[in-house]
């Protein structure tokens, strides 16, 4: 048998029981390698969170530095019997296998193609502790400490990171240690170490930082200057309100006073959370939610009420499996429509497709910003993908004094001297118009807000042309977006190449990936990073200049070429889709492989002729689709 | 309508209140409802409380859903920002305004479809939240805007105008907010400016959430034999308590009638409207005494009016919350960003 032999290039897999306190192993695991200068991208994959359920932890660990999901598992860290057979047949021939050999297991339960590692967890926890739970904790400890010498990770690098997180708890951190150590003097006594795949430091990871999309995003609300924040639990957005209370706590409280800078309610449903929003939007202060499809479903009323009445509203969404409660801790890219749209009648959103944890704080800013410049909904179109997960990324970045964009807000002087105000007038001729607060002058300057048609001077009416003048100035509005929003990001390739590529968001990792191996097997192809819609010019122009676009998204109805066709004119033959909606994160090697089948397979397709769709194999029922 | 600042001209025998306004500052635009609606009643009495209550118009910010009712915020303080929302949610976003800025007074105004039917959840949650505020629902037991469907205020064997009979037996806004700990309760009719006039300025100066239902006839579609919500239904069912007056500490409030009397008074549209004040032994500190007293009389058909509970020391949202005293709306960069220094450090942690 052929062992698989990679040094910083593979793939472990952590199969568990939910509950069973192995996340903070297992990212001790993911850390630990980084540490050593080896970039990791690790995934949590999980169903809806109740205790006993399987649950997973997907390391991806790549000198090169991509992190994207790769497909395909070498090593297997099994402590799941529930989900044996199907971890089992995940790892890649001569791959790996580790697991808990305290009870045994009949030789049907094994592959030959693999190489198999069994330890006596069970056993050698139930001999050092006599607490069940911490036989239970400690298990995981273990194994991470035999990984350790299997992989040649080195424990100085481990036991630091138990320093850091036990600070002033010098018991647990003892205890740990002893646990770690444990499992490292096993490994060396019994098991045939190292493997064929193993961490060698190097020195890839550089000035990056690792964090999680939702806790960045939520530093970007408190960067960005929110001060009111409105929620309603749901994965996986959760975690965007909670990091935000918890860095309010921090940085947002008055020294002076102990008084807070910023109100947080958890509100009774995405209803009242939005209307929060759309209230303290109107009062002048910058206010957001995070929430998921089904919470921006139960929005949209107030989404189109944001939009007519011309109010600030940022709203995260981290998208997840839809439609309905589809799968709610999976990831997709499936709200792209129902967002842009939101909402009955005529309506367009700016939507802000964030690629990693670093544009998830860049993108929550700007919104803050572009909702109060533009006076409106603004959409952070992130997932759970990049929400949840933590990732490598650029380091957070704040321009010192950085003021913040109030857009067009005429004050009391202003009123006062006999400026114009019409709340509804194009003055300017981007298509914004100006706004008072309430309170702002004693006689100038109030009005009426409503979501029922009005004039120029925002008195009800329901006259054809004032209508259409407000409707019209609010495309106008959104044309001045396209050029106010985060701009595509261009990579050509390095030869000429009637082929493009378009795709946003957490594809970006996968896609980069994907690219470098199609140049290298002869098929360069240009891309196009969107970061936003409305889609400036340039997207246009970039469509045109080739003689076919692949559109890669993550979802079955290829949304975002839809919004494509549809906003831009263009004939659908020319954009391919390459659609990617199991609920996993895609990976280089899908797109790679559907890019190429195309080319390949299609010379009718790509010059003239409605090319091929392109759809994932589907699998057999019930298995764990890897990919 | 609202934009035009009203003509300053006004008749020199006028008079002004404390802060130099005279009561048609007060005034909105002319009120698009049907004559005799019980929302108009209403929209004068807020003008005359804000008046006596010498409030900056434009210190007064006014919310609603969508309805008759709801439209009425046109029609008073013309020199406020006013918020015409969606049908049922003024609660969350007058919570969410409140938060912005928590130097306004917030004026909610909403039906009973509004506030009963599509809105109660909101509702609920704005009273149990503290949210300070002026809660007023204009309520007629009818659908007024979408021309005459039962409300859920509507009481069971009422009848509509064209005949159904209700089934469903009715929420009763005002036990809802003894329970859920609305701070300042009350009940009035829209025919009762002497009543109800006192009743808003407490609810305006109170420190946490007031509410007020006012019963408010619908002259179009609830105001025929067989409505509970009618004029004529609502005077003679009226049992009103009247200890009201050590409300606001900025003006006595004094009943017009002593307790335990049984009164007729004659309305500006020549109507009698019979009261009987509640005895002595009230005590509308009681929150629980409140409850028990109001569904006593219930059972009885009769309809409670006055002040039915108040905590005179009540806080709101904001004390829960601990907001800074400053407006969240008014502070900027320097006071919320933690600056590039700080990004430095976190970074450093996340390595
Ligand atoms: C989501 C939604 N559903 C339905 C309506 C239609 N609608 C407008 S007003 C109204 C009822 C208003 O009744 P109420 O709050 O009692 O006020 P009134 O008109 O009686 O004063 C309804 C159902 C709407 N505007 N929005
Ligand atoms: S329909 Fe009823 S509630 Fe509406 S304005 Fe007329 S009387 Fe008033």
């Amino acid at each position: 048998m052929q062992r698989i032999e990679s040094i910083n290039d593979f793939v472990v897999k952590f199969a568990n029981v939910n509950g069973s306190g192995s996340a903070s192993a297992n990212e001790l695991f993911a850390k630990a390698i980084l540490r050593m200068g080896v970039p990791v991208s690790p995934r949590n994959i999980f169903p809806s969170n109740i205790q006993g359920l399987p649950t997973w932890y997907e390391v991806r660990v790549c000198e090169q530095g991509w992190l994207g999901r790769r497909g395909g598992i070498d090593l297997m860290v099994a402590m799941n019997p529930q989900t044996w057979d199907a971890d089992l047949a995940e790892i890649e021939p001569g791959g790996y296998l580790f697991y808990d050999s305290t009870r045994p297991l009949p030789p049907s339960k094994f592959r030959d193609d693999i190489t198999v590692i069994g330890m006596p967890l069970t056993e050698i926890c139930n001999a050092v502790y006599s607490d069940a739970r911490q036989r239970q904790l400690f298990k995981n400890i273990v194994y991470v400490g035999a990984l350790s010498v299997l992989l040649e990770i080195e424990p100085e690098v481990i036991e630091k990171l138990f320093g850091e997180q036990y600070r002033g708890k010098e018991k647990l951190l003892a205890s740990n240690v002893q646990a770690l150590h444990l499992g490292r003097d096993f490994a060396r006594e019994h098991l045939r170490a190292p493997l064929g795949i193993r961490v060698r430091r190097a020195d890839k990871v550089g000035k990056r930082i690792f964090v999680d999309g939702n806790s960045a995003a939520a530093l970007g609300c408190v960067y960005g200057g929110a001060t009111v924040a409105a929620w309603y639990p749901i994965t996986p957005s959760s975690s965007v309100a909670e990091a935000f209370q918890k860095y309010c706590a921090k940085f947002r409280v008055d020294p002076a006073t102990g008084q807070n800078r910023y109100a947080i309610v958890q509100a009774e449903d995405e209803i009242a959370s939005i209307g929060m929003v759309v209230g303290a939007g109107w009062n002048g202060a910058r206010a957001f939610t995070a929430t998921s499809g089904p919470g921006v479903s139960l929005m949209t009323e107030f989404i189109g009420l944001a939009y007519f009445a011309e109010i600030p509203v940022t709203i995260i969404n981290v998208q997840r499996g839809g439609p309905s409660t589809g799968m709610p801790t999976r990831t997709q890219q499936a709200d792209i429509i129902s967002c842009a749209y939101a909402s009955h009648g005529d309506t367009k959103h700016v939507l802000l497709f964030p690629q990693d944890p670093r544009e998830c704080f860049d993108h929550a800013a700007a919104a803050l910003d572009l909702a109060d410049r533009l006076q409106t909904p603004v959409f952070v179109m992130t997932d759970l993908d990049i929400g949840m997960n933590q990732r490598l990324c650029d380091p957070f970045e704040w321009e010192e004094g950085r003021p913040y964009d109030r857009g067009k807000v005429m004050s009391a002087e202003e009123l006062e001297a006999g400026k114009d105000f019409g709340r509804y007038k194009d003055v300017d001729g981007d298509g914004i118009p100006w706004r008072t607060l309430p309170g702002t002058h004693p006689t100038k300057g109030s009005y009426f807000t409503r979501g029922t048609t009005r004039d120029a001077y925002a008195r009800y009416s329901e006259r054809g042309p004032d209508y259409v003048y407000n409707v019209e100035r609010l495309l106008r509005k959104f044309e001045t977006a396209a050029t106010l929003v985060p701009q595509p990001v261009l990579q050509p390739a390095t030869n000429r190449t009637p082929l493009g590529v378009i795709y946003f968001g957490s594809t970006t990792p996968a896609m980069q990936e994907a690219l470098e191996d199609l140049t290298a097997s002869g098929i360069p192809i240009d891309a196009m990073r969107l970061r936003a819609f409305p889609f400036p010019d340039s997207v246009a122009r970039f469509i045109e200049e080739h003689e076919a676009v692949f559109v890669v998204e993550q979802n079955r109805d290829a949304q975002l070429r839809s919004l494509l066709v549809n906003e831009l004119d263009i004939d659908p033959a020319r954009l391919i889709p390459v659609l990617h909606f199991d609920g996993t994160p895609i990976t280089a090697r899908f797109i790679t492989r559907a890019v190429t089948e195309h080319v390949r397979g299609g010379a009718r397709g790509l010059v003239g002729g409605r090319p091929p769709v392109v759809v994932p194999p589907i699998e057999a029922p019930g298995t764990e689709v890897a990919k | 309508m609202t934009y035009i600042a009203k003509p300053r001209l006004r008749h020199p025998t006028l008079e002004t209140n404390k802060v130099g306004y005279t009561r048609r500052d007060y005034e909105g635009k002319i009120s698009t409802l049907c004559a005799g609606c019980g929302h108009d009643s209403i929209s004068a009495a807020i003008i005359q409380a804000c008046w006596e209550l010498d409030i900056e118009p434009h210190r007064v910010a006014k919310l609603s859903g969508i309805g008759c009712s709801s439209k009425t915020p046109d029609y008073f303080l013309g020199a406020s920002h006013g918020f015409n929302t969606v049908h049922g949610r003024m609660p969350s976003v007058l919570t969410g305004a409140n938060l912005a800025n928590r130097d306004l007074l917030y004026l909610g105004v909403s039906g009973d479809g509004d506030s009963a039917s599509i809105g109660l959840g909101q509702f609920a949650h704005a009273m149990r939240r503290g949210v300070r505020m002026a809660y007023i629902v204009e309520n007629n037991g009818v659908y007024g805007l979408t021309k005459g469907q039962f409300s859920a205020t509507a009481d069971q064997g009422s009848k509509s105008k064209k005949g159904a009979i209700n089934s469903d037996s009715a929420v009763d806004l005002v036990g809802m907010a003894l329970q859920l700990g609305a701070t300042y309760v009350g009940r009035a009719f829209s025919g009762n400016k002497a009543q109800l006039v006192p009743l808003i300025k407490g609810a305006i100066t109170h420190g946490g959430a007031a509410f007020i239902d006012v019963i408010s006839p619908c002259v179009a579609f609830n105001n025929h034999p067989g409505s509970t919500k009618s004029y004529d239904y609502v005077r003679e069912h009226n049992e009103a308590v009247s200890r009201i007056d050590f409300i606001s500490s900025r003006s006595e409030i004094t009943a017009e009638y002593a307790p335990g009397e049984v009164v007729d008074v004659r309305q500006h549209d020549g109507s009698l409207l019979r009261l009987r004040s509640l005895h002595r032994s009230y005590d509308p500190t009681n929150r629980h005494a409140a409850m028990i007293y109001m569904q006593e009389h219930q059972a009885r058909g009769e309809v409670v009016t006055g002040l039915l509970y108040v905590d005179p020391l009540a806080t709101d949202l904001h004390t829960a919350l601990n907001t800074s005293e400053q407006p969240l709306n008014a502070m900027d960069a320097t006071q919320l960003c933690p600056g590039a220094g700080v990004l430095e450090k976190l970074n450093a942690s996340l390595r």
